[in-house]
């Protein structure tokens, strides 16, 4: 259900139309990201303006070399932008120390990869409760929430297996469960269904619908345009700028 | 689970070394064998350092000992039979008392060549000839029964005093007190026996043997009985030996006279003697010397130890390098999931001291274990000091902090999306 014109619309225009409904968890403005690769630069991100509202549901697609992971990595604080100001949750990042961004990712942002990353020495309980190590302050029911996530994530009775005593699917699971475990706003999701099969992406993709249903923000990053037709928008980059917004199918 | 962060970076730091027990284990030998040699050859020398010190000790440290030496042979003597005539006399005893009358005692020793025997039981110990004030300048207590009396002097008594070794093996069942030792040809009835040497666990001298132990007689009766000449059979030859006394011993009260004293000494001694037939002896001086001994091979110890703990961190650091490059993606993980640099710091420092202090305890049992199996097998004395393990330990923990700092430090400052893109 694509409104207007995908060729006609400019970036501004999009920004302007999807921006309305909600109240803003993250925003770039004019966000440039450059790479010096010896006396060559690379302009990964080029002016970018985007706002991301509280529960939305986004796709970023784009070729390779796009900027979408830089996009991706900006967003989640693990890089950060050559100019532009990027908020997160009414907070402006780029004046923020390391340690400042390190908390900051822990507690706002959860991450899910393509290749799961999760801590091979570490079983799966160990694995969801990392992020709650390097809070400053960790709840006192952590460990009461990682079980009840895993729980969720249909795993109960793998509390204590390895990563690679587990099917894919099952790792994303852990992975996600992983993300939630802090209760971010936002879930930033690089192309997470990359490494599954398709009845595996099919559970993961249900999956990302009912925390969208909850209210987090999902920010996912895709190549695959079935994946991106699950999100409220879609985000087209094209070398390091954006390209267009769709208005994909809410779910 | 959410135990202090240390105890948890602690435990899993450990899980990680474990993970790889070949590697951790190799990484660590360097650290334990460092900690090791350390601790067993501070035992050691500590040990033969003592052993020096506490002979030197029993020579008395206010004391200057001179003492007879056979000057080297002349060329010109090579007949059968010879009386050489050598050493300290009584007149260099006399001078010396008459020219510095501020010293507290002067005790003439004569060194007599005689067999004791007592029934059956035949020694040869050293049969020492000397007044009463021996106890007192030597410092070595009594055991039994009393030392040799002024009385016994003026009396030229045939009375003496046993080395605990020499009564033990002379007696070994009844009490030596009052009985009757043959010396020479003569009997002199025992009144008192010193307390050992070294320890009292030393196994008692074979009868007949060449012991450490000694008989202690009255001077005037040694002079009377026994006569100045001594005869000695060399290798097929008689030499007969004409030494006046063996040794004297000046007593000083303060051992800031020590060196005056032994300086007067070699002067006085210079001017009557036309040979080099005596020596004189500082024990004060001996144990400053060993003291510099001491001082040297500490300082030659420490370098081989400092260098081979060194190599030990080197080690470990090298393994730490490969490990944190290895780890690449994990710490991009920790990263992107809110790990600051501090923990990653945390994780790898804890990671390296958990080696290098798994090393060091080892090495602190087998340094433990070293002097013991030394002392059985080489009979040498060793002393633990407290102090080392403590030192040993304090030094794998310094060792696991900065080799381990710099891989933390590499492992810290990467960057995020650099380490989630490594394979």
């Amino acid at each position: 259900m694509e409104v207007g014109s995908p060729n006609g619309r400019t970036a501004e225009a999009a920004l302007r139309a999807v921006s309305e409904p909600s109240r803003p968890v993250a925003e770039l403005h004019e966000v440039t990201r450059v790479y010096r690769l010896g006396s060559e630069e690379v302009r990964a991100l080029d002016g970018v303006t985007v706002s991301f509202g509280v529960g939305e549901y986004w796709a970023i697609m784009g070729v390779s070399g796009s900027g979408k992971s830089t996009l991706l990595n900006v967003l989640g604080c693990i890089d950060r932008p050559t100019s532009g100001r990027y908020v997160v949750d009414g907070r402006e990042v780029s004046g923020m120390d390391d340690d400042a961004l390190s908390e900051l990712r822990g507690r706002e942002i959860g991450f899910v990869f393509q290749s799961f990353n999760l801590i091979p020495q570490l079983d799966v309980f160990e694995n969801v409760m990392v992020p709650i190590l390097y809070r400053d302050d960790p709840p006192a029911d952590a460990e009461e929430r990682a079980a009840a996530l895993i729980e969720r994530m249909g795993l109960g009775d793998r509390m204590r297996h390895r990563p690679t005593e587990l099917s894919g699917g099952q790792q994303q699971r852990v992975a996600i469960a992983r993300a939630l475990i802090n209760d971010p706003p936002i879930l930033l999701a690089d192309e997470p269904t990359g490494n599954l099969d398709s009845r595996t992406t099919e559970e993961i993709l249900e999956l990302f619908d009912e925390l969208h249903r909850e209210g987090k923000t999902i920010l996912m990053v895709t190549h695959e345009p079935e994946v991106g037709a699950r999100a409220e928008r879609v985000l087209h980059l094209r070398d390091g700028r954006i390209e267009r917004i769709e208005e994909g199918a809410a779910c | 689970m959410l135990t202090s962060p240390l105890a948890r970076a602690v435990r899993m730091g450990v899980k990680s070394l474990l993970l790889h027990k070949l590697r951790s284990l190799l990484t660590s030998l360097g650290v334990l064998f460092g900690v090791g040699s350390v601790i067993a050859m501070l035992a050691i020398g500590e040990g033969a350092s003592a052993e020096a010190q506490e002979q030197i000790k029993q020579l008395g440290s206010q004391n200057v000992i001179l003492r007879s030496v056979k000057p080297p042979d002349d060329a010109a003597s090579d007949q059968q039979t010879r009386v050489l005539s050598y050493g300290l006399t009584h007149a260099d005893r006399r001078r010396i008392e008459e020219t510095y009358p501020w010293l507290e005692e002067v005790v003439p020793v004569r060194q007599l060549l005689q067999e004791v025997r007592h029934g059956t039981r035949v020694l040869n110990p050293r049969v020492l000839a000397t007044t009463p004030d021996y106890l007192e300048v030597t410092g070595r207590p009594m055991m039994a029964g009393r030392f040799l009396s002024d009385a016994d002097e003026l009396g030229v008594r045939n009375v003496c005093v046993l080395g605990w070794e020499v009564a033990r093996a002379l007696m070994p069942l009844t009490d030596p007190i009052g009985e009757t030792v043959k010396i020479g040809s003569e009997y002199f009835t025992v009144v008192g026996v010193l307390m050992p040497r070294v320890r009292l666990d030393d196994d008692p001298p074979e009868p007949g043997a060449e012991t450490t132990g000694e008989v202690l007689i009255p001077a005037s009766t040694g002079a009377r009985w026994f006569g100045e000449m001594q005869v000695k059979i060399r290798s097929g030859s008689r030499e007969i030996e004409e030494v006046e006394l063996h040794e004297i011993v000046l007593a000083v009260r303060s051992p800031e006279e020590v060196d005056e004293t032994a300086a007067a000494a070699r002067t006085m001694l210079a001017e009557t003697h036309d040979r080099r037939d005596y020596e004189v002896v500082v024990p004060l001086e001996l144990l400053a010397r060993a003291e510099e001994t001491k001082r040297i091979f500490n300082i030659v110890l420490g370098s081989i130890a400092g260098i081979s703990l060194l190599v030990g961190g080197i080690g470990i650091m090298n393994v730490m390098l490969a490990t944190v490059t290895e780890r690449t993606r994990e710490i991009g993980i920790r990263r992107a999931l809110g790990a600051k640099r501090r923990h990653i710091v945390l994780q790898f420092l804890v990671e390296t001291v958990v080696l290098s202090v798994g090393g060091g305890l080892a090495g602190i049992a087998l340094g433990l274990l070293i002097p013991v199996v030394v002392e059985r097998y080489a009979d040498l004395t060793t002393i633990v000091t407290p102090e080392a393990p403590i030192l040993a330990f304090g030094i794998s923990v310094s060792i696991g902090l900065l080799f381990g700092l710099y891989p933390a430090w590499r492992a810290a400052t990467m960057d995020p999306v650099e380490a989630l893109r490594h394979e």
